[in-house]
């Protein structure tokens, strides 16, 4: 399987870029933003509301396989269809601050789309926080210095 | 009880990622290393030792010399710590991408 999404998170910075390309046409792509059913199913959550407007406001809530509830909220500063999402992003109940994400949806080709988010955050150690989120161990370190000494290895 | 050393916090200190650095080019005696600093050689070697602890550093003797290596096998493990965070979006991503293929417009 290719490798699509990538993931750049220079060091001491507050904010990161997720970027990924998609073999769907600009449209279908953000439909899967735009639709509470479609989020749904790629999220795996439920959508309890959600406002694609400016003011407007969202909120999900995911139930893990324990069985706990967990929710997030957010309000949409900007939506452009076919262009572009601003939104606020917070989860509920945790020590994890509110982000802020700029989602840009760019057309390829005529089946083919981009997606780039930059998600910010209110320092850079809830950046890291937020990164270490899939780990059972905690870091605070230089990812990109890392990699630089790692390549030299090669 | 000694508590096994936190490898990323070994490497969150600048003066460690520095030796790291410096033992990424080349094999060096403890000496080589502490001359690359201000600080004096039991602070250098303080910190080697925290290095060969989290088997970052490995130690070799090479006649009347020690020489500290760079474990390369390790460093690739931690250079890899964004991963898991970038594995979860591509596995979302790719679900998205599954689901859309097969969406059909209601009417």
């Amino acid at each position: 399987m290719e490798r699509k999404t990538i993931v750049d998170a220079e060091e001491g910075k507050q904010d990161l870029v997720i970027i990924r390309e998609f073999d769907l046409p600009l449209e279908l792509l953000f439909k899967a933003y735009e639709e509470p059913e479609i989020i749904e199913q790629w999220m795996g959550t439920k959508v309890q509301k959600l406002e694609n407007k400016k003011h407007g406001s969202y909120q999900f809530v995911t139930t893990d396989p324990q069985g706990n509830k967990h929710g997030f909220n957010g309000v949409i500063h900007e939506f452009s269809s076919n262009q572009k999402i601003t939104r606020t992003f917070e989860m509920e109940n945790t020590p994890f601050s509110v982000q802020l994400e700029f989602l840009e949806f760019e057309k390829l080709t005529d089946d083919t789309s981009r997606l780039r988010m930059q998600i910010v955050y209110r320092s850079v150690a809830h950046r890291d926080q937020m990164l270490k989120m899939p780990f059972r161990q905690g870091i605070n370190m230089a990812h990109n210095r890392l990699q630089e000494i790692v390549s030299k290895l090669k | 009880m000694k508590s096994r050393r936190d490898v990323f916090q070994a490497i969150a200190d600048p003066t460690r990622r520095a030796i790291l650095t410096l033992l990424a080019i080349q094999a060096l005696t403890p000496g080589a290393v502490a001359d690359n600093f201000n600080s004096s050689r039991q602070t250098i070697s303080k910190h080697i030792q925290i290095l060969t602890e989290c088997e970052l550093v490995s130690q070799e003797q090479n006649g009347r010399e020690i020489y500290y290596h760079l474990n390369a096998k390790k460093m690739k493990e931690i250079a890899d710590f964004i991963e898991p965070f970038r594995k979860m979006w591509d596995d979302r991503f790719n679900k998205l991408e599954t689901i859309m293929k097969k969406y059909r417009p209601k009417k």
